[in-house]
């Protein structure tokens, strides 16, 4: 059950790369742009990858009437998410040191990577729901109105996870590194609830 | 069937295989779409006056740099900001002769910093920052006329000098002409370069007897603190100098030690002479420029300063003067002579320290000519120019009447190869050509005449520069392109040196001009008596504020303009109807003025120039124009 712990310990403690490195990455790619335009997308607010990147997007994306992107203190999330995360990580370091004492069992260590992956669920849901908005809810005195094949009005929600066409633009979106990183340490938790199942049932 | 075979065997054999050679030169310059040239050119734009920026092996042009001419393209010289950058002793000279440009170097090698250029008929010498390939200063030279033997660096770019082409009396008076000889002096200036920032000082100028100083280099290496310089006219004659002044069988090459005339100022010696002179310097914080008219310069009298100035006999009206990249030799080319003329720097202290004179000039010692010759490249060709260096051991010489280029070593003056040029060859430019390491990949020759070469375009041509491949043995032609202006000489400098530090924007937060607008709450108009300033901002697609009203006719307008893009190559233009200057293209975060006096009554619009988007036709506005006597109140407004 030490093992165990201490790999508990550490998962939970990845988590807080989230602080510094971007949870997920959005780039934006045009001839026009051969450097692409980019925001990387921290739990406490929205930077460009380079220093005018947010400015510029904004630029090109008044157009066709889109929202400029979200200062820190224009989402209630960005206040929250710290929060969040930070309390899962200490909440994290506790259960670890318990479970490496011997105070509470691997279940507990499942029981972290549950919640965890539930908020997390939720957390891409809201992150969903937001480019849904941002791409979706735009300017009814847009300069540009495009509209589909089908005659629908277009719209240019960023894709959740991989890559999409958008007009002139190449979206792509992925986890960056706090993202990878909080991965990895919810691996280590589940790899910690299975290895404190194993000793477990040898010391039985 | 004969008749054909026979007739296009004919065809094809002057050229021998010209078919295969000219597709190999076209893969040699072809640059692919989207890929960049491996050398950044700069070529003297002569008359012109301003710099043009060409990539090799392509002989595209990037750029014209504005420097000693007015610009609309840009508004350089007609902004408020630029005006004072054109500057000078005799007022605003809105117009020169730009000739040599020199890249600046560390240890003798290029470091990509600055290039300086100088305007050679109201003499001045600018510095262009090769971060924003804009010209940040102008410095004028007083006591001098035609700056022509300018603007060479030493080899940690101590100093940049400007020798003047034409004698005058100094100071300046009004005596007959005829009285030339022995009344006038020639004027060789030291210029240091702040190591920083490249903040131009006159330091000293030395007052050479009355001949002309035509071209000059620094020595590097061993003769690093020497610099060298060619004259014509030592008989100093004033009249029909093509007969008069080509009498001496040999003129001389100044070998001057600045070292020592350092050493010198730096213990008191010199004499302070009045003398006004313009000092320009452009800021890239409040983008503007300040003009200062300075009131002092020191002199030095050569022959007070004993080992410091030497006169080493050249035949016969020596033009290009040029130090092989070891610093060993100095190389003379007599403009009127057959031969080129090789003097060693070993040879030369020698004699100096054996006190083998000639005889003297004004005071000045001669040298033998056999003391200092190192040797002759024999028929070269006729009328050598100029030299340049690979690096190899080899040399590329200009030959302007027999119109070729000569390639020949170094050390043993053997011919190599030699190149006919389409025509009539001037400079011949090596990047790195004038420094101790030179990049031997190519030679630029820049041809005087053009005709023929390409498709006519009345009387005049744009000149030729012909590209020529000098990495193997024998050099091989690879492309013609149009130079603008007239160039006298050029630099080249390996892109990857200058690219990486090429700067994209002007830092809006960094904009620090008296007249900026940062935000949209500091757009607004202010009337000042009959000055009306108006604080607009720019970004795609519109100016803010577009409309304005309460400007009367007799009013002086100024349009204080920023552009609040922070992107990479988006400007923004700025045209005024009736304003009788320029626009203005005004560089993200950058702010510039344009004075716009109304004559007549009406609502006028202003414009965007630069194409800046999908809604760039839209980027525009009005002023209403009212009668002097008006009482209407200054308004604005952006969308209402």
């Amino acid at each position: 059950m030490k093992k165990a712990g201490i790999l508990m310990i550490l998962g939970s403690l990845l988590l807080l790369g989230l602080f510094e490195f971007p949870l997920w990455n959005i780039m934006l790619g045009a001839p026009q742009y051969p450097d692409p335009l980019g925001m990387n997308i921290y739990i406490s607010g929205i930077k460009g990858v380079k220093e005018f990147d947010i400015q510029n997007i904004d630029g090109v994306n008044h157009y066709i009437g889109m929202q400029t992107i979200p200062k820190p203190w224009e989402m209630w999330e960005f206040r929250v998410f710290p929060l969040v995360i930070g309390t899962m990580a200490a909440l994290g370091v506790v259960i670890g040191l318990l479970g490496f004492f011997g105070k509470v069992n691997h279940w507990w260590f499942l029981g972290w990577f549950g919640l965890m992956a539930v908020l997390g669920i939720l957390g891409m849901y809201d992150f969903n729901l937001w480019l849904n908005d941002y791409g979706t809810n735009l300017d009814p005195n847009a300069i540009m109105k495009m509209t589909r094949p089908n005659g629908r009005p277009m719209t240019y929600k960023p894709p959740l996870f991989g890559h999409q066409k958008m007009l002139n633009f190449d979206v792509d979106s992925w986890p960056h590194t706090g993202g990878y990183l909080m991965f990895a340490g919810m691996i280590l938790t589940l790899v910690a609830f299975f290895i404190g199942k194993k000793s477990k049932n040898i010391a039985q | 069937m004969a008749v054909m075979f026979s007739g296009c065997n004919n065809s094809k054999s002057p050229n021998g295989n010209r078919g295969a050679l000219a597709s190999t030169a076209a893969e040699k310059v072809y640059v692919p779409p989207g890929e960049h040239d491996e050398f950044y050119a700069f070529f003297s734009g002569g008359y012109s006056g301003n710099l043009t920026v060409y990539g090799l092996p392509s002989g595209r042009m990037f750029k014209e740099i504005p420097v000693f001419s007015q610009f609309p393209t840009n508004g350089y010289g007609y902004s408020e900001e630029t005006k004072p950058m054109l500057n000078t002793s005799h007022g605003f000279i809105p117009w020169d002769d730009l000739h040599h440009p020199d890249i600046s170097q560390t240890n003798g090698k290029l470091d990509g910093r600055w290039i300086f250029v100088n305007g050679n008929n109201t003499p001045r010498i600018a510095r262009i920052d090769l971060k924003t390939f804009e010209t940040d200063e102008i410095i004028e030279v007083p006591n001098s006329a035609g700056n022509h033997s300018s603007s060479f660096v030493t080899e940690n770019t101590e100093y940049v000098v400007a020798g003047t082409r034409f004698s005058v009396p100094v100071p300046q008076k009004d005596i007959s002409i005829k009285e030339y000889k022995g009344n006038f002096k020639g004027a060789l200036s030291f210029i240091e370069v702040a190591p920083e920032t490249g903040r131009m000082n006159l330091k000293f100028q030395i007052m050479m007897p009355g001949f002309d100083y035509d071209l000059s280099h620094p020595g590097r290496g061993k003769s690093h603190g020497w610099f060298f310089f060619t004259t014509y006219n030592t008989e100093e004659a004033n009249t029909l100098l093509e007969v008069n002044a080509s009498q001496n069988d040999k003129d001389f090459i100044a070998a001057v030690n600045w070292k020592k005339i350092e050493e010198y100022i730096n213990n008191g010696g010199g004499t302070k002479m009045p003398a006004e002179y313009a000092h320009n310097v452009y800021d890239h914080s409040t983008h503007s420029a300040k003009s200062t008219i300075k009131k002092e310069v020191l002199t030095v009298d050569p022959t007070k300063v004993p080992g410091a100035v030497f006169l080493l006999p050249t035949p016969k009206s020596p033009h290009g003067c040029d130090v092989d990249p070891t610093g060993k030799y100095i190389i003379g080319n007599g403009k009127l002579s057959a031969d080129l003329t090789i003097h060693s720097f070993d040879k030369m202290i020698a004699a100096i320290e054996a006190e083998k004179f000639d005889g003297n000039a004004y005071g000045i010692p001669i040298l033998k000519f056999e003391d200092v010759l190192a040797g002759q490249v024999k028929s070269g060709g006729l009328g050598p120019l100029h030299t340049e260096f690979d690096g190899k051991g080899n040399a590329y010489t200009t030959f302007f009447i027999s119109s070729e280029l000569v390639k020949w070593n170094v050390e043993t003056r053997e011919v190599i190869d030699r190149q006919p040029n389409y025509y009539s060859v001037g400079h011949v430019m090596i990047p790195g050509g004038n420094s101790a390491a030179p990049f031997g990949k190519y030679a630029v020759a820049m041809n005087k005449i053009t005709k023929d070469r390409y498709l006519p375009t009345g009387p005049e041509l744009e000149h030729s520069a012909q590209l020529f491949d000098i990495s193997g043995e024998k050099m091989e032609l690879l492309l013609d392109f149009p130079t603008h202006g007239e160039p006298h000489y050029a630099a080249g400098i390996p892109a990857e040196i200058l690219a990486p530090k090429s700067q994209k924007i002007y830092r809006l937060e960094d904009n620090k001009h008296e007249f900026a607008a940062l935000g949209g709450d500091e757009t607004r108009v202010e009337r000042n008596g009959n000055e009306v300033h108006v604080y607009m901002s720019m970004i795609r697609s519109h100016f803010t504020p577009d409309n304005i009203e309460g400007i009367r006719v007799g009013d002086k307008v100024y349009f204080h303009i920023t552009n609040h893009e922070q992107d990479f190559d988006v400007p923004h233009g700025f045209a005024m109807i009736g304003a009788n200057n320029a626009e203005l293209l005004i560089m993200p975060g950058q702010t510039r003025t344009l004075v716009w006096e109304p004559e007549q009554v009406g609502v006028w619009p202003f414009y965007c120039t630069d194409f800046c988007s999908a809604l760039h036709q839209e980027m525009q506005g009005y002023v209403r124009v009212s009668p002097a006597n008006s009482d209407i109140k200054l308004s604005w407004s952006l969308g209402e």
